[in-house]
């Protein structure tokens, strides 16, 4: 499933890299802590977090994220959207909490395009 | 009980290098936190080493060089290609770490509020680069600094 879909599902407004909706998402991680997500996550999946510094950016870019979500209506800092455009990586927001937004793209995640 | 591997490595020229380069980061500038991991990791992979092993190298490299923004006034990344593994060596002058044992435990951690509302200091670095390096050396003097090794197999001879 692509980013595309996720966003016009879930009504996501996305912030940058636009161009890259098209990006594949194999999977999803969510949390706060950047060395968990580090760890843990892996190339190709979304990325939900509360945390709206340009920090974000290198982790995802690192891990080579489809995208990321910012959850409860949380804006990105400038900073972050400059460094995100560079990137490439598509920011995007959610007016849901984690546990709802995780709970609908775990779903999504399971059905076929 | 220490769970990390103390290895006596020295990282010298040899015949069998690559490549070699260092990269200098700032102390306490998160807003160029990851830029010379990010750059290492481009250029492993213009070398078209295998992507677990690019893989591997940004997250050890991300990890210090995030120690070294939250803890050290400057510090240095020493990045070293051979044809069998990459040597990552991250040297900063900083207030050191007292106790590796301590440090090296999940968990652990002496950041500061700031540092940890941005979602780091959670003491979850040393450990990750335990564990995704092939091995591991960490040395400290106290009011001076901290020294870490990594070592990445090319190879998949000790795959972890």
């Amino acid at each position: 499933m692509n980013l595309e879909t996720i966003v016009k599902e879930l009504g996501l407004e996305v912030r940058c890299a636009s161009e890259n909706l098209k990006n594949n998402v194999t999977g999803g991680y969510t949390g706060d802590l950047l060395s968990d997500v580090i760890a843990n996550s892996h190339e190709g999946y979304i990325w939900i977090t509360r945390q709206v510094h340009q920090n974000i950016v290198a982790v995802a870019s690192l891990k080579e994220h489809a995208g990321v979500i910012l959850i409860n209506s949380c804006e990105p800092t400038q900073e972050t959207l400059e460094k995100a455009r560079q990137e490439k990586i598509p920011i995007m927001v959610s007016s849901m909490p984690a546990f709802e937004l995780t709970g609908k793209i775990y779903n999504l995640l399971g059905i076929k395009d | 009980m220490v769970a990390w591997k103390k290895l006596k490595i020295t990282v010298s020229e040899t015949e069998n290098t690559l490549y070699r380069d260092s990269f200098e980061i700032e102390g306490g500038n998160f807003n160029k936190a990851g830029i010379v991991s990010t750059s290492i990791k481009s250029l492993l992979k213009q070398m078209g080493l295998a992507a677990e092993v690019v893989r591997k190298c940004a997250i050890v490299c991300y990890e210090s060089e995030i120690n070294v923004v939250s803890y050290a006034r400057k510090g240095v990344v020493n990045l070293t290609v051979n044809a069998e593994t990459v040597l990552i060596e991250v040297v900063d002058e900083g207030p050191g770490i007292p106790n590796i044992d301590l440090a090296m435990q999940q968990g652990y951690s002496t950041a500061d509020q700031k540092i940890r509302e941005m979602g780091f200091g959670a003491g979850m670095g040393l450990h990750n680069i335990n564990s995704y390096s092939d091995a591991f050396n960490i040395s400290s003097e106290v009011g001076k600094g901290a020294r870490l090794l990594m070592t990445i197999n090319i190879s998949n001879t000790n795959k972890k």
